[in-house]
């Protein structure tokens, strides 16, 4: 079976510290991918290695590679500002920009200089309809997202993203900043949209890795651990170390 | 004896926070009542509509709109070399240069506003004037594009550091959910960075402002002393400052109406300034709370 991403003995480094070693991972096309483990095991970081989000990073260093459809993202000839646009990526804390919701979801067309206002009007609608937010914020399109709660801001994020047609989604812990109520809505969106779009999301959350992804990556102090199905990881863990963070007993 | 300690303390406090105001009272105070007097001798709508200023000749008038022409015209020039510029490196600052570089240029760019403004008006008149005038021939000697320009350049980093900060003080989240929509850096910069940071930049815009029209020495060098109602860049003029320097320096007698017109033009300088800062901190104000 042929991976949508694969990483290859990937290494990374800030300054003298070593955050990732030697990680080996291939992610499945249409699948939610939940990266897991206690805070500091870098698991953001390896997240945001896809999009090359850790470049501004003064003091980065990557060994290895990563292949998107085959393509290494880290190859000189790849357009940072290209990669991006197939991969869309949700943070940690909703962060919209301070314009109206409709300039929110329209910004990534507009920067790709895209002028069609009809064409944009429906990729905004589309893609508010895809976050599951359509219903609740078609009559006031042009007020400012600010002003949304958070669970809205965040879905407006998420509709950022979709926009511009993606095939790979991050997400890094996109709910936790929210409360019960907008993190159900978020999971239940998540679950539809991995129909149309590959998923990895970083959680803190052990609960909601079981919910909502297929396969669940465990990293522990820049090792991953254990990469498996979800299920597997869940009830049957090979190693110890799994076990453990997974019942409780430490992280 | 804790207790009376703290209450000298809070004495000293209040005392020096009263000094600063009991100033600021005293010198409205002596501009409004010697004004007053003025605008009892000189009609104030001849004040501010006659297109004459020449309060020192046998022929008087008293019209402070060829002050106010040559005020304007110097900060607008001022303003046009400063905003480009000043912005250009705010930008460059905050999206662009490495932290490093960042620490060392800031605090380089910050002594431009530190030079005397006296060495700045020498600048204008025996350096930039000479220099434009092999450009455009008939340029005078004094005029108000040297010193609007040499003016510019000083309050270059009141814009480029107020609005980097402002920049800066946006949050890191915004420029991340930017990148990762395969935004460049430019137009990070000009769709989200500087709309965000808007407000501030407009605050250093209006403090720069406020400092050009009060500028004195720059204009008193190399303007000229000649009030004339003109938007011509290439002859010479008079701002109010640069008058209150001339009448304060000559050998007017005090308590003459020649004297008191320093004052009219004082207060007219004073509800400029006071009008600009007000509309800055009415921005800020207003812009605060965004992001909390």
């Amino acid at each position: 079976m042929k991976y949508k991403l694969e990483a290859k003995n990937i290494d990374v480094f800030y300054g003298k510290l070593k955050a990732l070693n030697n990680i080996n991972i291939g992610i499945t096309e249409n699948a939610v991918t939940g990266l897991i483990g206690p805070s500091g095991c870098g698991k953001s970081t390896f997240l945001r290695l896809f999009n090359r989000m850790n470049d501004y990073i003064d003091s980065f260093k990557l060994n290895g590679d990563i292949y998107i459809d085959n393509t290494n993202i880290y190859d000189k000839s790849v357009l940072v500002d290209e990669l991006r646009k197939n991969v869309g990526m949700v943070f940690q804390k909703p962060n919209p920009f301070p314009k109206s919701i409709f300039d929110n979801v329209a910004y990534g067309l507009k920067i790709q200089g895209i002028n069609d206002k009809a064409f944009i009007k429906t990729r905004v609608k589309d893609a508010l309809k895809q976050a599951a937010l359509w219903e609740e914020v078609k009559d006031d399109l042009g007020k400012s997202a600010l002003a949304l709660s958070g669970g809205q801001q965040q879905r407006v994020c998420i509709a950022r993203a979709l926009a511009v047609e993606p095939s790979i989604i991050l997400m890094d812990e996109p709910t936790s900043a929210l409360d019960p109520i907008a993190t159900a809505k978020v999971e239940k969106l998540i679950l539809t949209l991995k129909e149309k779009y590959t998923i990895i999301i970083v959680t803190h959350n052990m609960q909601q890795a079981g919910r909502i992804s297929d396969y669940t990556a465990f990293f522990y102090m820049g090792d991953l651990i254990e990469f498996d199905k979800t299920d597997t990881i869940f009830t049957n863990p090979k190693m110890e170390r799994t076990e453990n963070y997974i019942t409780g007993r430490f992280g | 004896m804790q207790k009376i300690k703290e209450k000298i303390i809070e004495f000293i406090l209040r005392a020096t926070a009263l000094i600063t105001i009991l100033t600021t009272i005293g010198i409205i105070w002596v501009l409004l009542s010697e004004s007053l007097v003025f605008f009892k001798e000189v009609s104030i709508i001849d004040f501010l509509t006659d297109t004459q200023w020449t309060p020192l000749f046998a022929n008087k008038h008293f019209g402070i709109l060829p002050l106010i022409s040559g005020t304007i015209l110097t900060t607008i020039i001022a303003i046009s070399v400063s905003l480009p510029i000043g912005l250009t490196i705010a930008i460059y600052l905050s999206e662009y240069a490495p932290k490093k570089l960042k620490k060392f240029i800031k605090p380089l760019l910050e002594i431009l506003a530190a030079v005397p403004t006296v060495v700045y008006g020498f600048f204008a008149l025996m350096v930039v004037t000479p220099f434009l005038q092999k450009l455009i021939p008939e340029m005078a000697g004094f005029n108000s594009l040297s010193a609007g320009i040499v003016m510019g350049i000083m309050i270059i980093p009141f814009i480029s550091s107020l609005s980097e900060d402002a920049l800066s003080a946006v949050p890191k989240s915004l420029r991340e959910a930017s990148y990762g929509m395969g935004a460049t850096k430019l137009q990070t910069s000009f769709k989200v960075m500087i709309p965000a940071a808007s407000s501030g930049i407009i605050v250093s815009v209006i403090l720069a402002f406020s400092r050009a029209i009060g500028e004195t020495m720059i204009v008193a060098i190399a303007a000229g002393q000649q009030p004339r109602l003109t938007l011509n860049p290439l002859v010479p003029v008079e701002t109010i400052t640069a008058y209150i320097v001339q009448v304060s320096l000559g050998d007017v007698q005090h308590d003459s109406l020649e004297y008191r017109t320093i004052f009219a033009a004082g207060i007219t300088l004073f509800v400029f300034t006071f009008i600009l800062n007000n509309i800055s901190f009415w921005i800020r104000k207003k812009f605060r709370e965004e992001y909390d």
